[in-house]
């Protein structure tokens, strides 16, 4: 295959870092016009990977190969000038300049000393353009949405590094499914364009729908890179986990097998708040799983929020076991036995700088008030109960929680609120930006604390798991909710419903 | 568990770095001044460089013991000097007959006599340094303006409140009773460091033993975190200020009977600024989060001990405030992850030998 040329290859990479090997000897390649999805869990050595590709890290062993050549790529920087640049999950541009600043800063046109703003907006403007995006660019980046953002971080990799290799790194977590759709759009236009594209997601469906090629790793290691179209998607699961995975078969059994009882156990009648959700109906009963599904800004998270007490209702009202709510606050949910794992794990529900035992008894200490103060011994207890009940890979109890891979900083997060016995669980988006493991490992646990009798309302981006764990679906769209479905509803009519087509 | 070994324990104590920096400044002393250390007896109590240390330094601990709960939360508290001001001004103009209106004659100033008795006027300063406190706390947690700008009203405010209730005048006092704060002794010991110890012991109870202090840690961390797991994490940060406050009223009271007067526009000046100090020295980050008062009050003690070491190497006051600033640069730099990784490297190495050659 001498005429597909490989604009890439590593060779042989292998990192050390002391105590782990966070890559032996892998080998990857991209071509020309190729769009490579980089996939694994997390720790596989993915992250690794890029940062040597991209001069942030130095290889101990192995070559880098560009068009052929041999280079040593030094810093950051240099793999820019060489014509590789990333863009990262977290856009690193600055919200509240322009579009036009951000795409060209530095580089700035110049007349008589000044910047040429005139031109400068006019080469911002074509620039996203030749992406297909027509904005206002003069506006500042912060008033679009994170999508447009990211464009506005491809075309600042394209136009000023004049970029060769683009570097796409969990692109899609915080988007909807209209913006993906928009960002592959674009990927598809630059890979026309010969550009090359590596592409990292958690997202399984989405990587069928654009990669030509996989390359997986696990542990470090190089598992194999394949063409898509000849992967079944199991066999690619398999290769992440390195192990045929029944659990989640055997999870539909578990839930078909469930009987559920009729008793209320929460109920919202036109709960709702001004500019935030149009009132809601809801019902939840005790052993029940009851997903929401709906696009981003559907009002899943506003749900979850009110009921919760983050925010207070305006109209409407919530009765948990029959009573009445009257005064809507976090603590007051807790009293009552409703517990919210909220979406935003890193800025709503780690508390990075203590410990993993601090972080697990934080709700079960709000409930206790300040006096009464747990003993030592007895948090140490708690936390250990739930660091092997929920398989939180750590050395210790003591250990600080922003050290900690986010899938097991989300299992902390649910042991926090698992520690106060809760009768109701709303989880926000619990399996977000979390490896296909743990995520099998939540959604098992899920139904098991339905089977003990308790109430789970599942809230979920991803509309696969919510079909999988779910006893009924609410969809919810534009901040109402649109319809209710029996479990067993098709991903079709659900979909439909979401979109609004039906 | 395997123990770690003493060294390595001890350094990762939070009290080693601030007790360095004093060993550094006595370790300096007993080479240039080797008198220093001199302790004698005079009137059945004790006396020298080192309980000066103590007894000058005791307003800045009481402040820095309040200061590190609010850095810990993530905020700060200028107005602590301020709060100083108003407290001694209290307390002065309740002793003085004058009330600060009259003009004052020698008579008044040499007369061992109170306008009040000594419980209240103890009472009115806590009291109003606690006051001080709440209006911080309201300002920062429920009014939501930032812990800088709002300690900052006070600030300016305070001294001028300070000004209204002396009238604009040094008040002087002569009420030996109330002296005994600032310049009584117990047991041969500085009245003034017993007061600190009850405080800090107090305030460590209350952070240590109850929930507060994780709370304090949580929402110094993670404040929108902390609100969701069920914790107010406005009553948190109303409870650090007004800590703070009273912090500030109970050293506005030693210093004033330290002093034997209050002018309004020069006590407790540029404390909040040496309590902040105190709190960075004793390496509880600005941006909140795990805090030691421990280590705060050492902090404090390492400003006293150089400015006390300054003075008594004949280093003129006009100069001293050029050497402070050295002395803030060193810290700031050793402190710095510059500093730190360096540190840990070469520590690292020795343990590695270590290892080797056992």
């Amino acid at each position: 295959m001498a005429d597909i040329q490989n604009m890439i290859s590593m060779k042989g990479i292998t990192k050390i870092f002391p105590g782990v090997v966070a890559l032996e000897d892998v080998d990857f390649s991209l071509r020309k016009g190729e769009i490579h999805a980089l996939m694994g869990e997390n720790g596989a050595g993915k992250s690794t990977l890029i940062k040597v590709l991209t001069g942030v890290e130095h290889p101990d062993k192995g070559t880098i190969e560009l068009d052929g050549k041999l280079v040593q790529v030094r810093s950051p920087q240099h793999s820019q000038e060489l014509g590789i640049s990333t863009v990262y999950q977290e856009i690193n541009l600055c919200t509240n300049i322009s579009v036009a600043e951000n795409i060209l800063l530095g580089y700035e046109p110049h007349r008589l000393g000044s910047i040429h703003w005139k031109k400068m907006n006019q080469l911002a403007s074509q620039a996203l353009h030749r992406l297909g995006i027509d904005i206002d660019v003069t506006r500042p980046l912060g008033a679009y949405s994170v999508a447009i953002q990211q464009m506005a971080a491809i075309c600042r990799a394209l136009e000023i590094f004049s970029a060769k290799v683009l570097i796409l790194d969990e692109p899609t977590s915080s988007l909807d499914i209209h913006e993906t759709q928009l960002l592959f759009d674009v990927m598809q236009k630059l890979k026309g364009e010969g550009l090359g594209i590596v592409f990292i997601t958690h997202f399984l469906d989405q990587v069928y729908q654009v990669a030509d090629r996989i390359t997986v790793l696990r542990n470090g290691k190089l598992v194999g890179t394949f063409e898509a179209a000849a992967l079944p998607r199991i066999e690619l699961v398999a290769n992440m986990l390195g192990r045929v995975l029944t659990e989640l078969d055997a999870m539909a059994k578990v839930k078909s097998e469930q009987k559920e009882s009729q008793e209320r156990l929460v109920e919202t009648q036109g709960l709702g708040r001004k500019n935030l959700l149009e009132p809601i109906d809801l019902a939840l009963n005790v052993g029940e799983v009851m997903g929401v599904a709906g696009l981003l800004g559907s009002g899943r998270t506003e749900t979850a929020n009110l009921i919760f007490g983050v925010e207070a209702p305006d109209t409407g009202s919530l009765l948990v076991k029959g009573e009445k709510i009257n005064r809507f606050s976090p603590l007051e949910s807790l009293k009552h036995g409703v517990a919210l794992c909220p979406e935003d794990r890193k800025a709503e529900g780690v508390v990075g700088d203590l410990t993993i035992r601090e972080n697990i008894i934080l709700a079960l200490q709000a409930r206790y008030g300040w006096i009464k103060f747990l003993p030592a011994q007895k948090q140490y207890e708690i936390a250990q109960k739930y660091i092997d009940l929920l398989r939180i890979v750590t050395p210790s109890p003591d250990q600080l929680v922003k050290n900690l891979s986010g899938g097991n900083q989300q299992k902390v997060i649910l042991a926090r609120w698992l520690a106060t016995n809760p009768q109701v669980l709303i989880l926000d988006e619990p399996t977000r930006g979390i490896d296909v493991g743990a995520k099998a490992e939540i959604q098992k646990l899920v139904l098991e604390l339905a089977e003990e009798g308790k109430s789970i309302l599942f809230i979920s981006s991803e509309l696969e798991e919510v079909l999988r764990i779910s006893h009924r679906i609410v969809v919810l769209r534009d901040r109402k909710k649109a319809a209710e479905y029996a479990g067993d509803a098709s991903d079709q009519t659900i979909m439909q419903t979401m979109a609004g087509t039906v | 568990m395997k123990k770690k070994p003493v060294l390595t324990r001890m350094r990762e104590s939070r009290l080693f770095w601030p007790l360095v920096a004093l060993g550094i400044i006595f370790a300096f002393d007993a080479i240039f001044e080797p008198g220093f250390f001199k302790i004698g007896i005079l009137d059945g109590h004790l006396f020298g460089n080192l309980i000066d240390v103590i007894n000058d330094g005791a307003p800045l601990m009481l402040v820095a013991i309040g200061m590190t709960m609010v850095i810990a939360t993530g905020g700060i508290d200028l107005s602590v000097g301020a709060v100083i001001a108003i407290s001694a001004a209290l307390a002065t103009v309740l002793i003085n007959p004058a009330l600060g209106n009259s003009l004052i004659t020698n008579d008044i100033l040499t007369k061992d006599a109170t306008n009040t008795p000594l419980p209240i006027i103890v009472f009115v300063c806590l009291a109003a340094g606690t006051l001080c406190g709440v209006w911080n706390g309201l300002l920062v947690s429920r009014a939501k303006i930032q812990p800088m700008i709002a300690t900052l009203v006070l600030m300016v405010a305070g001294r001028g409140i300070a000004q209204l209730i002396t009238n604009g005048q040094i008040m002087t006092i002569y009420y030996t009773p109330y002296f005994w704060f600032g310049n009584g002794f117990i047991v041969g010991l500085p009245v003034s460091i017993f007061i600190v110890a009850i405080v800090l012991i107090l305030v460590w109870i209350a952070a240590r033993r109850t929930s507060w202090g994780l709370f304090v840690e949580s929402v110094g961390t993670n404040a929108k975190a902390t609100f969701y797991s069920g914790i107010s994490d406005k009553n948190v940060k109303l409870l650090v200020y007004t800590l703070s406050g009273f912090c500030g009223g109970v050293a506005g009271l030693i210093l004033s009977s330290y002093v034997h007067s209050t002018d309004a526009n020069n006590i407790g000046l540029g404390y909040e600024l040496d309590a902040i100090l105190s709190v960075v020295l004793g390496g509880t980050l600005m941006s909140g989060g795990r805090f030691s008062l421990g280590a705060s009050v050492i902090g404090a003690l390492v400003i006293w001990a150089f400015t006390i070491s300054m003075y008594t190497i004949g280093v003129p006051a006009a100069a001293l405030l050029a050497g402070k600033a050295v002395l803030v640069l060193l810290v700031i730099v050793l402190y710095s992850d510059f500093a730190r990784r360096f540190m840990n490297r070469l520590f690292e190495r020795k343990g590695s030998q270590h290892g080797a050659t056992d």
